[in-house]
């Protein structure tokens, strides 16, 4: 493999990971609250509708964006009324989250554009374009750094430096910040820091608004950034991905950064083999699509290290009767 | 705080009044929707009631897809009675099309009433194996049944494309789709002896399904591993007190509760298409999980669940074609709905039901402050 090949495998690794770190880092703030999260697909899912439908109508991008996150932080709002406030089961809050969305945007889709669930196809002004970073054309001659970054560098769209950034921002404000140390002592253990005469129903919803940001910013990725429109069941189970990543990374930003991008890379590979041999090896697409999931699997199950949540996820917090 | 004051509510209104008041919401909300899209709700509701009861036809296609719903439905059932929370409802049901293939196919030769219990057996062996290892992972390793079922459901879709597409496809067919069991070895579906179904496709699997619901009332209730399950759902440490032993009865639910979503396979792939075809489960298996919310974990509402949802889907692929501009997504809503209150939110309507209850019961609310009493006197 030559360093073009190489390069626009990894190039396409740092796009397919956007999303999933954008709503890995989403997950990641609700469940260290103690809020599990299987409604990140859902979330995601609902904002990339919104974006493009607001951007198709308006041919702003801004706004798109803008809608996809506000529509993406009300569902995450739904989903803390029910596992904060009413103390239901945070699960099937989850799963009634993702279909909710899956139902709602074909059938909006249906009625106001008439194209099968499709938005319009967005214009330029539309969708985010890619950014050529400074110096980029004028280094990409150098050898092998300079290309670096001429090709994978620069000539992203905004989305994913922003992704990128999120995670130093997300390692600061979880261990370098109050917030972040309650955000974390709330879902190792509530009672304490009630205790402490901080309320761990608003730190809940805190986490959980973060998180429909972030999902807000994953969701208008798909439809807004890489894509130029809505289509049906557009985030295709990255959710869930993000969900394994998550897990996988031991419910911590930066090892979250390297799952996402090997999650990414092997979606990357998977689209670049497309049944090609490995090693002289044949291997099936379908086995590198479940890769993913099946590690998660066996890192669950301790086979390889151990992960373990945070102690209070999972329940919602009654306060002494 | 108040809500220790609040009794619970009565039998008939826990089981009955509370999820049909859920219900009731879901389809206000719905209407809603519809109306804030400038539809006439009423007209909607009336085209998916014609849709799915109007006539055989209509009640042939609700029942059978009722009948996918009873499976999951107590495959969901089953394992919320021991504490387990099963969403891989849709890839056993979908695994399990691999058995089901695997013998009909080799055994079309034989006819049908000898090859259904054996495509029986062998869906919910391999059903269920998509559901033991979850079980077993989460008895002896400790992973969360939740994610690992979740995990479970993307690996089956994975192993089932590729073993479609690359091992059961027959050379020379293009779609991607198993051969097709010989016309001598299908089973017939019931418009065959009851002409009023006419060509719908529901069969003798909804028989099966019926069994089911009665076997497994039997086995929760009246079995001593029944009481154990429901023991353990209840207070996993009284369990293993009282000498059971938990991560035994974890992996036997687990396999029981994959072995009923594999019957989805038995309907869909011995029932009905007589080929193992891509994503026939159409999420079926989330279906279960409303289902199994709204009927309470039992038997009779599951029953009346199934049939609500069934209604619910064949109604809705009417209602396309009755209101254009109204497509059969509504009826996913409305199922999201359903579990979003009766799941996720009960907490909307009960306190203030207890409320009116002990209001309208002067005993109720003396037997609350006594019980009341007693607990902070203790």
């Amino acid at each position: 493999m030559d360093l073009g090949i190489i390069l626009s495998t990894l190039d396409a690794t740092l796009r397919l990971s956007t999303p999933l770190l954008l709503a890995c880092l989403a997950g990641l703030y609700s469940e260290r609250a103690g809020v599990f999260d299987i409604g990140l697909e859902g979330k995601m899912l609902a904002s990339a509708f919104a974006a493009a439908a607001v951007a198709a109508v308006t041919a702003n991008v801004w706004l798109g964006l803008l809608a996809g996150v506000a529509v993406s932080i009300t569902t995450a709002s739904l989903q803390g009324a029910a596992a904060i406030t009413l103390r239901g089961n945070q699960l099937i809050a989850g799963v009634a989250i993702n279909m909710l969305a899956a139902g709602l945007t074909t059938f909006l889709g249906i009625q106001w554009f008439g194209q099968g669930g499709r938005t319009p196809q967005l214009t330029t002004d539309g969708r985010f374009q890619n950014i050529t970073l400074p110096f980029a054309n004028e280094l990409s001659g150098v050898p092998v750094i300079g290309q670096i970054y001429s090709e994978l560098i620069s000539g992203h769209n905004i989305l994913v430096y922003v992704a990128f950034l999120a995670v130093p921002i997300t390692w600061w404000v979880l261990y370098r910040t109050r917030f972040g140390l309650r955000l974390r002592a709330v879902g190792e253990n509530p009672k304490a820091v009630d205790t402490a005469g901080i309320s761990v129903t608003k730190l809940r919803y805190q986490a959980v608004l973060i998180t429909g940001l972030l999902c807000g910013l994953a969701g208008a990725f798909f439809s807004i950034a890489q894509g130029s429109g809505f289509g049906n069941n557009m985030t295709a189970g990255k959710g869930f991905i993000a969900l394994a990543a998550l897990i996988f990374a031991k419910w911590k930003p930066v090892p979250a950064m390297f799952t996402c991008l090997l999650f990414g890379f092997l979606d990357a590979l998977q689209i670049r083999l497309q049944g090609a041999e490995i090693f002289g090896i044949d291997v099936p697409v379908q086995a590198i699509q479940a890769l993913p999931y099946l590690l998660t699997v066996i890192l669950l199950a301790g086979f390889i290290g151990k992960a373990v949540g945070p102690k209070a996820g999972g329940v919602a917090y009654t306060k002494e009767r | 705080m108040s809500s220790a004051l609040l009794k619970p509510l009565p039998r008939w209104a826990d089981v009955v009044l509370l999820p049909l008041l859920n219900l009731a919401l879901a389809f206000v909300v719905s209407g809603l929707v519809v109306l804030a899209i400038g539809q006439d709700p009423l007209a909607a509701l009336n085209a998916i009631v014609t849709g799915a009861f109007g006539n055989g036809y209509n009640i042939g296609y609700t029942l059978y897809y009722s009948t996918n719903f009873m499976f999951t439905g107590l495959a969901v059932a089953v394992a919320a009675h021991a504490g387990l929370f099963n969403i891989g409802g849709n890839g056993q049901a979908y695994i399990a099309g691999l058995g089901v293939i695997a013998v009909a196919l080799p055994l079309q030769f034989l006819p049908w009433w000898i090859t259904f219990p054996i495509a029986i057996v062998a869906g919910a062996a391999v059903g269920g194996l998509w559901g033991f290892i979850p079980g077993w992972l989460q008895a002896k390793r400790g992973s969360h049944v939740v994610i690992t079922t979740i995990m479970f459901n993307f690996i089956a879709a994975a192993i089932m494309v590729y073993m479609v597409v690359n091992v059961l496809k027959p050379a020379g067919i293009l779609a991607p789709e198993s051969a097709m069991i010989a016309p001598e070895g299908r089973m017939p579906k019931l418009g065959a002896f009851i002409p009023w179904f006419k060509n719908t496709d529901v069969n003798f699997t909804l028989i099966l399904a019926l069994i089911c619901l009665v076997g497994a009332y039997f086995l929760i209730w009246h079995t001593r591993f029944g009481f154990a399950m429901r023991a353990l759902g209840q207070n996993p440490t009284a369990t293993r007190y009282a000498g059971m032993s938990n991560s035994r009865i974890i992996m036997i639910v687990m396999t029981m509760s994959g072995a009923l979503a594999g019957m989805v396979a038995v309907n869909q792939v011995f029932g009905v298409q007589y080929r193992l075809v891509l994503d026939y489960v159409a999420d079926a298996g989330f279906v279960g999980i409303a289902v199994a919310l709204m009927g309470r974990n039992h038997p009779v509402g599951i029953l009346l669940a199934a049939i609500l949802f069934g209604a619910l889907y064949q109604g809705g692929n009417e209602l396309q074609y009755v209101i254009p501009g109204l497509s059969k997504e509504m009826v996913v809503v409305i199922q999201a709905l359903v579990i979003l209150f009766t799941g996720a939110m009960e907490g909307l309507f009960r306190p203030g039901l207890q409320r009116i209850f002990m209001a309208l019961s002067p005993r109720q609310k003396a037997g609350a402050i006594e019980a009341n009493s007693v607990k902070s006197g203790g």
